[in-house]
């Protein structure tokens, strides 16, 4: 089995005998092009010396050699090769064209700072064109001229609300949990542990609650809002959307902002009160605390300020998170990859704009004296 | 081996709960054959390339590809037998986060002890074939539709599988596209000897490359006719097919 080379004169021949399949020799293949160019002859003839079965691995190997002498200028016989061989390497090179694609300017620094510059403020553009198109559409939605499908609204409501009680339920009861345990440790050495209720109570109403709902339904439904409507976009449904002149936000957005909006306080309530159950717990069986006692410690930490601060949260949260999932659904690429993009960038951006809201509520808080 | 049955399906019928989308189908597939699934919208064709693609159970019968069942045979053995089989998806399927020379050197990398040289290689030579030359470094959201199915059947050939299924491989194109791409089907046929399944209902192509083919009758749930394309047509066996093959014409041949 291989390739013999053999020089006539000006001519060359390159014998071929054997069985190719799953050949590989890269060495020996180099080998026979460069004494092939080295030789320049004027005719390269390629022989059938007994070729047995064959796959691609003996094609890659003429491929390789006909490209060269191709390049070289070379003319290639191939008459006495097998018809299905001859045939591949026709049509190996039956389209001879350079692909071409537009080449990207390179920035010195000066231009890639203004190139980053320019590619935030666009970013800021289409976001606050984004809240504008909300605005115009739930201002459509107050006076009934949006055109939104109830059953949109039902559907989604359906997927934020009872849905989600299961998991906020946990998360949140959990995190009641590790709260008093963590302040138990401390207050325990001043035997003040009889105030892990306040704590938790205060903790959860007033931001907690809020918070670790907020950070589930980020990744649980805005990241369904982004990955929806991602692939809506590369399915083509957006277009059509806009094609039949009907609202993108009124028919897509409206339905989940509204439905995120109502859940979201609700949820954020039953974070309190789980938060509570779970601070409860650890309470009553591990700190050895009374239930009456524990009751009566909850029910003076309770604040109905606090609770309202968390509720309002809740709402705050709803916003944000919805618009994030939407916005990065519609601005999704044509592409999987881009639904992937899409879901990540819809989560990541919701946190860090519930903890600037966080902030912003917490600045007025103290601005107000609430 | 040519004219050994390569594919034989035997009795098969697939549902979906209830919902009895196929039964009783029939037919063999001849090594080194183009062999045609046709029928109309919703009939089953790309149910049917699923279950001989082992893609989805079949209800009963049996769809042996290369000697192994595709019905009851376990994960594993499908594996082996597809192995043996290239797929072209209606939109190349191409995996959009890799450049297209990934997309081919994934099952060479996969399957094959090939050094990385001759890797690059096969795919550039693969490429080549299907008139991509150069492409390798392109993304697939970069290339066109028709460009797309012929980097998906650079990949479907990447390991030089004895069966290559189409499904509906002229979905999209334009007229000389979809001719490019039929030719190039017949093109690694008669080279390679490949055995190409082609599920379509695109009429020119069917009489272009069909060798021997299936109708299945959305009405009958089952099949409608089996032959060549263009002895079918000559010598239609109902009025459904004569319809299917004339594109909607019906005079009195397609009553025979």
């Amino acid at each position: 089995m291989g390739f013999a080379l053999q020089q006539n004169g000006q001519k060359m021949t390159l014998s071929i005998s054997g069985e190719f399949v799953r050949y590989q020799d890269p060495a020996e293949t180099d080998r026979l092009i460069r004494h092939i160019k080295k030789s320049n002859p004027k005719a390269l003839v390629l022989t059938d010396a007994g070729i047995g079965r064959w796959d691609s691995s003996l094609l890659v190997v003429l491929y390789q050699i006909v490209r060269m002498a191709r390049l070289a200028e070379i003319p290639v016989q191939k008459q006495t090769l097998p018809e299905g061989l001859q045939r591949l390497i026709d049509l190996a090179f039956s389209v001879d064209r350079k692909p071409s694609r537009p080449n990207p300017a390179r920035l010195g620094f000066i231009s890639y700072i203004g190139d980053v510059g320019i590619r935030a403020m666009n970013s800021v553009r289409r976001g606050l064109d984004f809240c504008r198109q909300i605005c115009i559409s739930m201002g459509r939605f107050v006076c009934g001229k949006a055109v939104l499908r109830p059953i949109d609204f039902w559907f989604a409501l359906d997927d934020c609300a009872p849905k989600a009680v299961g998991i906020v339920s946990l998360i949140s009861f959990m995190v009641g949990l590790i709260l008093a345990f963590v302040g138990a440790i401390q207050l325990k050495s001043f035997g003040a542990q009889i105030y892990v209720a306040s704590l938790v109570t205060i903790g959860m109403t007033r931001i907690m609650g809020a918070i670790m709902v907020g950070v589930i339904m980020a990744g649980r439904t805005g990241a369904s809002f982004a990955a929806t409507i991602g692939t809506m976009q590369v399915n083509e449904e957006l277009d059509a959307l806009q094609t039949m002149g009907i609202s993108r936000t009124d028919f897509l957005v409206l339905p989940r902002v509204l439905a995120l909006v109502l859940a979201m306080p609700v949820l954020a309530m039953l974070a309190d009160i789980m938060g509570m159950l779970g601070g409860a717990a650890v309470g009553i069986f591990m700190l050895g605390i009374s239930p009456p006692e524990y009751i009566h410690y909850s029910i003076e930490a309770f604040n109905l300020t606090n609770f309202f601060v968390g509720v309002f949260h809740g709402f705050v949260f709803g916003i944000v998170i919805a618009l994030c999932g939407c916005y990065f659904g519609i601005h999704c690429g044509r592409n999987a990859d881009s639904v992937g993009v899409a879901t990540t960038k819809a989560v990541v951006y919701a946190i860090v704009w519930m903890i600037i809201m966080t902030g912003l509520i917490t600045l007025m808080c103290e601005v107000l004296d609430i | 081996m040519m004219n050994q049955t390569l594919i034989d399906v035997q009795k098969l019928t697939i549902a979906y709960g209830d919902f009895v989308l196929l039964k009783d189908v029939s037919f063999q597939v001849k090594q080194g054959d183009i062999f045609i699934i046709m029928g109309g919208s919703g009939c089953g064709k790309s149910s049917l390339l699923r279950v001989l693609t082992g893609l989805t159970p079949a209800s009963g019968g049996k769809a042996f590809v290369a000697g192994v069942d595709m019905v009851s045979a376990s994960a594993a053995q499908k594996d082996v037998v597809m192995r043996r089989c290239g797929i072209l998806y209606q939109s190349g399927a191409l995996f959009s986060s890799m450049t297209v020379a990934d997309n081919i050197a994934l099952p060479l990398r996969q399957y094959t002890d090939y050094s990385d040289k001759m890797i690059r290689e096969l795919v550039a030579l693969k490429l080549a074939l299907v008139g991509l030359a150069g492409f390798q470094d392109f993304y697939p959201s970069e290339l066109s539709g028709g460009m797309k199915k012929r980097a998906g059947l650079a990949r479907a050939l990447a390991l030089d599988p004895e069966i290559v299924y189409f499904d509906e491989p002229s979905a999209g194109l334009d007229p000389i596209s979809s001719k490019l791409l039929d030719d190039l089907i017949l093109d690694i046929n008669q080279s390679l000897g490949t055995t190409i399944v082609i599920v379509t209902h695109e009429l020119s192509s069917i009489f272009a490359i069909g060798r021997d083919s299936v109708f299945l009758d959305a009405t009958k749930r089952s099949v409608g006719a089996r032959g060549n394309p263009t002895e079918l047509l000559k010598n239609p066996p109902n009025k459904t097919v004569y319809e299917f093959l004339t594109r909607g014409h019906t005079d009195a041949k397609g009553t025979k």
